[in-house]
């Protein structure tokens, strides 16, 4: 009898830890951070840490809609790369037609959207039209993009003509009311992305795919076309990251967004996303990004651990972060 | 019986090759970052030189992205080209020591290059790059300019006994000269690391004086940061390794790039040239070439510029 009662006692109303978690994380890494170094909080270091993290946060974003629908993307480091290269390219060529103003670096941002659309646009097709696990495709496009950006390179680094260079940077060094372009660009994207998942069909029916497939196809969600929107839509965020990526050091090489795809993903996972799909919170992935962003920069600013040991911090935060939200979810 | 009928034929095919075909086997790392990519050019120029020039000769070039697949690479040169000498750049020494020992007690002439096998005595010509000599070239200009209580901060590469050699000798060099080293972080040779960790140090340290990036593309990354921090006349740079948009810098008198300390990817051109020799010519080609690390200066810079290079 009494059994009975407690189990059918409404659930008591809490505080959900789960979705708290990463936020109690970020404000105990500013703690830590606060107590290690003066400059911490200086307007410098904060601005620093926040443009840095925004080409991260800017693809983990994209990442979040492919992960909430059951898919994955290893190919978007490389695809950085290759969109880097490519506009630098393009940019350079144009530079004797079009002589060295503003339309040259117009046209180049225009090719590096493009292109990024363009690669999630394969990536999704060949996940759905062609039915091959997005792994396997994502896996192949990353090895693919990046011998495409050695070989353009030819082994080196391909550099923006000097004086496109000076035009072009402010796209990454220059600031409105003294907040710098890119966390204003990584502002307006993760404040679209948190509105299109919560308030558009694209965002629900991303999560009913995620969540059970068959169920989605018989309430007539269009499975197929929202799964590959979401590369698509994944590719054009690599191609606006990288856009603010070119003129920071005006070059790309082959090392290039080297593992970039494992920090966006953990950047979700942190986030409170889960892996296998079904549910996503863009502002999560947001606080994830900075998570990782303020751990590397804790490191720099002290001594305290070897800097051999960086890579280890950042796997022990990610480990934990998802052994928490996990024990959580086991004791509803 | 297959194994002799093998053999037979091995021999009939060395019987029928033009007396003094040689087949020369170089084995590389891939173009993955810049000083590889120089690496990759070198080799390739002077494969086509010395092919012009020495008819007899025959070259096999192949490039591996990670230890397995040199291995690969180079048993494949002995099973399929026969190859009478090999030149190898070892990505790593550890896995890479085992096959090469097989293939010199199978009688090949083996050179190694920079990278050194695990194992002495294997190699019949070193070529190397002076390590030592390049952590201890750039701490002896650091000690020769600055002033007693100066502040540095170091970009260190990726952890390897290559980076620790360089930086030991560096210590050495800076000992007793009164520069203070306010901090040394993993740039991994890489620009973007590079960019953050100097963006961090410029955060955490109110006063530097001067910073050893010990590459090129970690000084390139750090002198865009330093812009960016807007404090370009507090400090100089030094890198390393002799990036050509580096050496054009310092031969423009750039006055944050005094100078740069080289680490040549051209050894490769010497390690092939000499390991040609032995098959073209009486000179003895056996033992060690150490390529020296050299300061460029504004001076001297003009001749350490390759324009075709992509590094």
């Amino acid at each position: 009898m009494t059994e009975t009662d407690t189990r059918k006692a409404p659930p008591r109303r809490t505080i959900n830890l789960h979705a708290v978690g990463p936020l109690i994380a970020l404000v105990v890494l500013v703690l830590i951070g606060m107590g290690l170094n003066d400059n911490f909080l200086s307007y410098a270091n904060i601005t620093n840490v926040l443009a840095r993290s925004a080409f991260i946060g800017i693809i983990a974003v994209g990442m979040t809609f492919v992960i909430t629908a059951g898919g994955l993307d290893l190919s978007v480091g490389s695809m950085a790369a290759f969109v880097a290269g490519v506009m630098i390219m393009a940019m350079n060529a144009l530079l004797p037609i079009m002589g060295g103003g503003i339309g040259v670096i117009l046209v180049g941002i225009l090719v590096g959207l493009v292109t990024g659309l363009f690669g999630g646009l394969v990536n999704g097709l060949l996940i759905t039209r062609a039915r091959i696990e997005a792994f396997i495709v994502t896996l192949g496009t990353m090895g693919i993009y990046r011998s495409l950006i050695t070989w353009l390179a030819d082994g080196g680094t391909l550099s923006l003509n000097y004086e496109l260079s000076e035009v072009y940077r402010p796209v990454y060094y220059g600031t409105v009311l003294g907040v710098s372009w890119p966390i204003i660009v990584f502002a307006l994207v993760a404040i679209g992305g948190e509105v299109v998942m919560r308030h558009t069909p694209f965002g629900r029916h991303c999560a009913a795919i995620g969540s059970n497939e068959q169920v989605a196809r018989y309430s007539a969600v269009n499975v197929l076309r929202v799964r590959a929107l979401t590369y698509v839509l994944l590719g054009l965020l690599v191609g606006v990251a990288t856009v603010m990526y070119v003129p920071r050091l005006g070059s790309a090489s082959a090392t290039t967004g080297v593992l970039w795809e494992l920090e966006a993903i953990a950047a979700v996972i942190i986030g409170g996303t889960m892996l296998k799909g079904g549910s996503g919170r863009v502002w999560g992935t947001v606080v994830g990004v900075l998570i990782l962003g303020l751990i590397g920069n804790i490191l720099n600013l002290t001594d305290l651990v070897s800097p051999y040991l960086n890579g280890a911090i950042q796997g022990i935060i990610i480990i934990l972060a998802v052994v928490l939200q996990r024990e959580r979810r086991l004791g509803h | 019986m297959t194994g002799r009928i093998t053999l037979t034929t091995a021999a009939l095919l060395a019987v029928a090759l033009p007396a003094g075909a040689e087949t020369i086997g170089i084995s590389i790392p891939a173009a993955t970052h810049g000083w590889a990519g120089g690496l990759n050019y070198h080799a390739q120029a002077t494969v086509e030189r010395l092919s012009e020039a020495h008819p007899d000769l025959e070259f096999v070039l192949t490039t591996a992205s990670d230890p397995s697949k040199q291995v690969s690479d180079i048993e494949d040169m002995v099973a399929t080209r026969n190859i009478d000498a090999l030149v190898i750049l070892p990505f790593e020494s550890e896995p890479l020591t085992a096959p090469v020992a097989r293939v010199k007690d199978a009688g090949t002439f083996v050179t190694v290059v920079d990278r050194g096998l695990s194992q002495d005595g294997i190699e019949d010509l070193y070529v190397a790059g002076d390590n030592e000599g390049f952590g201890r070239v750039a701490g002896e200009y650091f000690a020769d300019n600055l002033e007693e209580g100066d502040k540095i901060v170091v970009l260190r590469g990726i952890a390897s006994t290559v980076d620790n050699e360089r930086v030991e000798a560096f210590n050495a060099a800076i000992e007793g000269s009164g520069i203070e080293v306010l901090a040394m972080e993993h740039g991994n040779w890489n620009r973007d690391t590079s960019f953050t960790v100097m963006q961090d140090y410029l955060s955490r340290f109110p006063e530097i004086d001067a910073v050893w990036a010990a590459d090129d593309d970690m000084a390139t990354g750090a002198l865009q940061a330093i812009d960016q921090a807007g404090r370009s006349d507090e400090m100089w740079v030094v890198g390393g390794a002799g990036m050509k948009e580096i050496v054009a810098r310092i031969r423009d008198a750039d006055p944050m790039l005094p100078v740069d300390v080289t680490y040549p990817p051209a050894m490769i051109a010497t390690a092939i040239e000499l390991t040609a020799m032995r098959f073209t010519s009486p000179a003895p080609v056996t033992g060690r070439f150490i390529i020296g690390s050299e300061l460029i200066t504004p001076d001297n810079a003009a001749s350490y510029y390759f324009e075709d290079s992509p590094f």
